[in-house]
């Protein structure tokens, strides 16, 4: 990651002398460089991206663009707290992001390990992992509301099967208070992104290690245990961050298989939002704050984890 | 045994899904219990409707021109990023980062406003400049690990050989990074193409893209269209994502892109 040193600079000196290119590269400041080559995209992030969060902030606190000013204050934040259709959001946000991505990274380590251990048709399923990863969510979303749903597919075979006689016999999975349907969305689409991960991770020459364990006598479970858990949990490590900060911000998904009560704090944001009530925009901002925060805290956790993703070498392991 | 038993669960749990969704694509009628539905081409006939077919343009040219912009913005940063450190480095992946994995109607709703105030709002050239926030930053990530593979070398090496900025650029940077360029090309793409939410904020409803027809049509229970369309936004992804398959290994940043489609 350290700059690489160009040419000696004796050389460069002596070909500045001829080359005015030369002299044209080594004329920019090395600082100044770096702040030119960063400013096309950092514009972009501060000035859309920062200016959004700082203007929903200001507005959550009472601020209102191009209207007369109003004193500010934390009434929006007060009144989220006492208000109980949020107080059900969070929690239903919460639970959603953590039982999809505790699921997600199980079954996707769980996939990855299944399709290494296995022998010829290991290519193929190693392409059919990665099946669902490219589908959009909204795709995966209307999947599951055909799939799950009362009237859906799975409803329709237990049906044949003679254990349900009418819709409504069959659970609710799609538009229900716990938030199945979505749950079940977000699973399909991300256990196979963890897998994908884990398995690049895996196939890195961990064989070996494992090899070798076996050979001083380390049992199955030692051998995960010891070897290969501490090489993807990394890998693990980051894409749930990222698992859980997508499905704590998302919208699509909650807004077609969940309820518009209690609905995950992105829905409630927009419906207060939409609402032509100019007092509710406060609220709303102040919900597109409090998960921007909580997503916020997720990317400098992924970058922790990043960090140690690149760094964890198997050869450093095995030292 | 217990390996052909899970590898035949895995399979089942990936593909299963998907049966319901094409199934309701042919679908006439289709009443419960049906297991299988009356074959009808109403959803062929209905993709090749003219609103269809304007909306399938609507988001090509917009998902096109995101990635783009977003490669011309994004790229620069990446080689800041993949060749030098610098202070303040950290600051710097983390603003990149945040936007790249987090769902951006939170930071949207505060500047939709500005979008109205701007004459931005309700036109295709809004929803270009609101999809930048996710995807330029993402850009700038895969490009950063591409630049930490590329050999500064040959550019200087090109240099001395008397190439100018423009060839070394063309002929020598380019072809090094390509492989980056592309994946990074291809996701913003699908980034933009797979987007409802920013392109109902800021488009305001009048810019039709394929996501937006596709809620319109559950919103209106009307499956067989729902189904339909869903496979017409899912084909692009999968066929981009077979023909550069290559590339994409899970070690790769880029694969931080699946994560938020």
């Amino acid at each position: 990651m350290t700059e690489r040193p160009c040419a000696d600079n004796a050389v460069r000196t002596a070909l500045s002398a001829h080359d005015p290119s030369w002299r044209g590269a080594a004329r920019v400041p090395r600082g100044l460089r770096i702040a030119l080559l960063l400013a096309p995209a950092l514009t972009v992030v501060v000035v859309l991206f920062g200016g959004g969060l700082a203007q929903a902030l200001a507005q959550s606190l009472g601020y209102q663009p191009f209207l007369p000013a109003r004193p500010l204050g934390l009434d929006a934040y007060r009144a989220l707290w006492a208000d109980p259709a949020v107080r059900a959001s969070v929690g239903l946000t919460l639970r959603i992001a953590v039982l999809a991505t505790a699921a997600a990274a199980v079954l996707g380590v769980g996939a990855a390990l299944l399709v290494r251990s296995l022998g010829r048709s290991r290519t193929a399923f190693a392409a059919l992992l990665q099946v669902t990863l490219p589908l959009p969510h909204i795709v995966a979303a209307l999947a599951m509301v055909l799939l799950l749903a009362q009237s859906g597919a799975l409803s329709r075979v237990a049906t044949a099967a003679g254990f349900v006689d009418a819709p409504a016999a069959f659970p609710a999975l799609t538009q229900d208070g716990f938030g199945w349907g979505i749950i079940a969305s977000y699973v399909w689409k991300e256990a196979p992104f963890v897998g994908v991960v884990v398995l690049a991770v895996l196939s890195s020459g961990v064989a070996e290690l494992e090899d070798a364990a076996r050979a001083l006598g380390a049992g199955a479970w030692q051998r995960f245990r010891h070897v290969v858990a501490p090489v993807i949990a990394p890998a693990v490590g980051a894409t749930s961050v990222l698992v859980f900060a997508f499905t704590v911000g998302s919208y699509e998904v909650p807004f077609l298989l969940g309820r518009p009560f209690p609905a995950t704090l992105p829905v409630v944001a927009y419906q207060r939002f939409r609402d032509p009530d100019l007092a509710a925009r406060a609220p709303a901002m102040a919900i597109a704050v409090v998960t921007a925060v909580l997503v916020g805290l997720c990317a400098l956790a992924y970058l922790a984890l990043a960090d140690r993703l690149r760094g964890v070498r198997v050869g450093e392991v095995a030292r | 045994m217990r390996r052909a038993v899970g590898s035949g669960l895995l399979a089942v749990g990936l593909l299963a899904p998907l049966v319901p969704l094409l199934l309701w694509a042919v679908a006439g009628e289709f009443r419960y219990p049906a297991l299988l539905p009356e074959l009808s081409g109403r959803g062929v006939r209905l993709v090749l409707d003219p609103a269809v077919r304007d909306a399938l343009l609507t988001s090509l040219g917009i998902a096109s021109a995101v990635a783009a912009l977003a490669v011309v913005l994004g790229a620069t940063a990446g080689r800041a990023l993949g060749l030098y450190t610098f202070r303040g480095k950290r600051l710097v992946q983390f603003l990149l980062l945040a936007p790249a994995i987090v769902p951006t109607l939170a930071v949207t709703l505060g500047i939709q406003i500005f979008f109205i105030r701007y004459g931005l709002a309700d036109s295709v050239t809004g929803v270009v400049v609101v999809q930048l926030i996710p995807t330029v930053p993402y850009v700038s990530l895969v490009m950063a690990a591409a630049f930490a593979g590329l050999d500064v070398d040959a550019e200087d090496a090109a240099r001395v050989l008397g190439a100018g900025p423009v060839r070394r650029l063309l002929l020598v940077t380019v072809p090094a990074v390509r492989p980056g360029l592309v994946v990074a090309a291809l996701f913003a793409f699908l980034i933009s193409w797979s987007e409802y939410i920013l392109t109902l904020l800021i488009g305001g409803g009048t810019v039709r893209t394929l996501p937006l027809l596709l809620f319109a049509a559950i919103g209106s229970a009307d499956l067989p269209a729902a189904a339909a369309l869903s496979l017409v936004i899912a084909l692009p992804p999968l066929v981009l994502v077979a023909l550069t398959s290559r590339l994409l290994t899970g070690r790769t940043p880029a694969v931080v892109g699946f994560g938020r489609l």
